[in-house]
């Protein structure tokens, strides 16, 4: 097992470092940069201050090298600039045969450093963390409810095949497959927070002076978005479930089960269920790659102050630092998400480790 | 050797009196399927109804009407000039039937072209990877792998964010602009931004009929009219466009449709949160934006675009597992 693990995590890496290159791609490629936004109408600002802006920050530098100044730390200039560049902090060497001047600044992703926010200028190590957790709240909490909902309903649906509560699952699994988030999140937040004033419109907890823990507030605040966030996880799941439940339901061991005179619940619910969560394990890791994206259109919508909303903020100002380092973060978590679903999935099926 | 490729393609035999042709059998189940009938009709009704749309709709698209009593109107709203509004106005008094129809023209437009050309996309790559293997194959299946494993709204959302509120110009081909610019019947700057919306939809789109493609190739090519079509000496273009990809293209089928519901929503999802189509181009998305600054006065503005959209993507799912049914030769009866 743990040689299993260890192959899996080697195979991390690429996905990670393909994650990198294609969203600084992305923003390298990007037209206007983040100088001329910030500095846009502002009088006392020249040409000439910008350029110098733009040199500070390295966004005068071709795609690599402002590359691997992100990722490792060092930046690479060309000629003999050693003299010119070396600081108390910064260490330089000259690279005679490439005729390039080496620096190592410190920091790099590499190193656990993901920079600077231009805006808050807070290190966006720190502004994601702080974030992190608000998402991961709101997307373990939808996972659960999908699951907690998801899968009773397909294993009932799959029993009672062909019944009425049978074809009501299935014509609203692909209702709530179909519609799209936002929407539902307007409508949702229109009948239960503002008609019904039973719940919040968003936030992640009533601002209030001493800003102390109150579970129930929390729950209340987290119960509009995870359901929202849910939503496609239920009908998903509940699909799954129905078909491999169907299957299931005609083996042999099913029909000894019953034959010994089982109740039909124990027996649904004990042999049938556990030989078909098996595939489930493996929509687990696309799972969350939806709950993740989902996660930014509903932290928008509900002003929950988790890493979705930071993201499509840092994009709309051009922050980019801020917008790799939320990528790099979301990548992660997906990888994470694939990993563990496919460790469940060997615990549980042990011919999948000797492949 | 001088038997062709051609001479060797059967000659439709004769048949017997009763027996249906594979077209009538999937036609046959597909019709059983109510709900998928129904959607098609829905279909098919919204797009005659888009693609009318300047004859149609009762106001121009950009009209405003300052004057009118509220803004934004319930539907039956009168205009200064005394006209119904049969749905409203919104904030700035234009009329919300005559944006919903172009927002249909946008949106189905756009789910139309980018899920064509990806799965046309895919389609090709898929078949040329799975059937002739070695790096070619390794390439493609590792940049699905890739693609299919990063969480495509946030990518999408920050490429759309950088391209989108840039007013620097794109090379863009004029064929593409012009085109789309004549199809949403808009000004070519705005068609501009709808061709680098409808770019980032199919980069990112083209994975699963890919995927889906190679795995048929895989086992197509494995069969033995393949082995016997080279013994004729069919060439390997021959043999992927006229004969792997006709025989795997069931479940591209479903996947396509699936794929429009998904474009529809994804660039509904982008326009909502103000990074795909922009004002005063009308779409879905961004008509249900203004709706929510608007909405806890007036809760009944989201359901105006909300409904026609849900109504468009419940019928694409619908039209998919219809699709699914009809085409899956497991349940031929």
């Amino acid at each position: 097992m743990g040689r299993y693990i260890f192959r899996r995590l080697l195979q991390a890496i690429p996905t990670l470092l393909g994650v990198s290159i294609l969203s600084f791609l992305l923003i390298s490629a990007a037209p206007g940069d983040p100088v001329t936004l910030r500095t846009f109408g502002d009088v006392r600002m020249t040409e000439q201050a910008r350029q110098v802006l733009r040199q500070q920050l390295g966004l005068d530098q071709p795609f690599f090298v402002q590359y691997l100044a992100w990722m490792t730390g060092w930046s690479v200039r060309q000629g003999d600039q050693v003299a010119a560049l070396t600081t108390p902090q910064v260490r330089c060497s000259y690279w005679k045969g490439l005729q390039l001047t080496l620096c190592d600044r410190g920091g790099g992703i590499l190193r656990g450093d993901l920079g600077t926010s231009l805006d808050t200028k807070q290190p966006v190590w720190a502004r994601v963390v702080e974030r992190m957790a608000a998402t991961l709240e709101l997307g373990v909490a939808s996972l659960l409810l999908s699951l907690a909902l998801g899968v009773p309903l397909g294993v009932l649906s799959a029993v009672h095949r062909g019944s009425v509560f049978d074809n009501v699952v299935r014509f609203f699994a692909v209702i709530f497959q179909a519609i799209p988030i936002f929407w539902m999140a307007l409508l949702l937040i229109l009948f239960f927070a503002v008609y019904l004033g039973w719940l919040p419109t968003g936030g992640r907890q009533t601002v209030s002076l001493t800003q102390e823990f109150d579970l129930g507030d929390r729950i209340r605040h987290l119960l509009l978005p995870a359901l929202v966030l849910s939503f496609g996880g239920i009908a998903g799941f509940s699909r799954i479930m129905r078909t491999e439940m169907l299957e299931v339901l005609h083996a042999d061991y099913i029909r000894t089960a019953q034959a010994k005179g089982l109740v039909s619940g124990q027996v649904w619910f004990v042999h049938g269920l556990r030989n078909a969560l098996i595939p489930l394990m493996t929509v687990m890791g696309p799972a969350v790659v939806g709950v993740l994206g989902g996660a930014v259109v509903v932290e928008t919508l509900f002003a929950w102050p988790g890493m979705g909303r930071l993201t499509v903020n840092a994009a709309f100002q051009q922050d980019y630092p801020v917008v790799l380092g939320t990528g790099m973060f979301f990548a992660l978590l997906t990888v994470a998400g694939y990993l563990l679903s496919d460790l469940f999935y060997a615990a549980v099926d042990p011919r999948v480790r000797f492949e | 050797m001088s038997v062709s490729a051609e001479s060797l393609t059967l000659r439709k035999l004769p048949r017997e009196g009763k027996e249906e042709s594979q077209f009538q059998i999937v036609l046959r189940r597909f019709l059983r399927h109510r709900l998928a009938v129904a959607s098609v009709a829905v279909i098919v009704v919204l797009f005659v109804a888009a693609l009318l749309a300047p004859l149609v709709a009762p106001f121009p698209r950009d009209a405003v009407d300052i004057a009118v009593a509220t803004r934004p109107g319930p539907p039956g709203t009168m205009s200064s000039q005394g006209e119904m509004h049969p749905l409203g106005v919104d904030h700035l008094g234009r009329d919300l039937f005559t944006r919903l129809l172009y927002g249909a023209r946008v949106s189905l437009s756009i789910a139309f072209i980018v899920v064509v050309i990806s799965e046309l996309f895919g389609v090709v790559l898929g078949a040329v990877a799975g059937f002739m293997g070695g790096w070619f194959d390794t390439v493609i299946s590792r940049l699905v792998e890739f693609l299919l494993s990063i969480p495509t709204l946030p990518i999408l959302l920050i490429t759309a964010s950088i391209l989108i509120k840039t007013e620097a110009q794109l090379p863009l081909p004029a064929v593409a602009t012009d085109f789309v610019s004549w199809m949403l019947a808009a000004p070519i700057q705005e068609a501009n931004k709808v061709v680098v919306l409808m770019a980032i939809l199919i980069l990112l789109g083209w994975t699963g009929a890919a995927r889906l493609m190679r795995g048929m190739a895989l086992t197509l090519r494995n069969q033995d009219f393949v082995e016997a079509l080279r013994a004729v000496g069919a060439s390997n273009t021959r043999i992927i466009f006229r004969h792997i990809i006709p025989n795997g293209l069931a479940p591209i089928l479903v996947n396509a449709s699936l794929g429009l519901a998904g474009i529809v929503i994804a660039e509904a999802t982008l326009s909502f949160l103000g990074v795909g189509v922009q004002e005063p181009t009308p779409s879905w998305g961004n008509m249900l934006s203004t709706a929510q600054s608007y909405m806890f006065q007036h809760p009944w503005l989201p359901l105006i675009p909300g409904i026609p959209l849900c109504l468009v993507t419940i019928a694409f799912n619908f039209i998919g597992d219809g699709l699914r049914d009809a085409l899956d030769p497991r349940l031929k009866r």
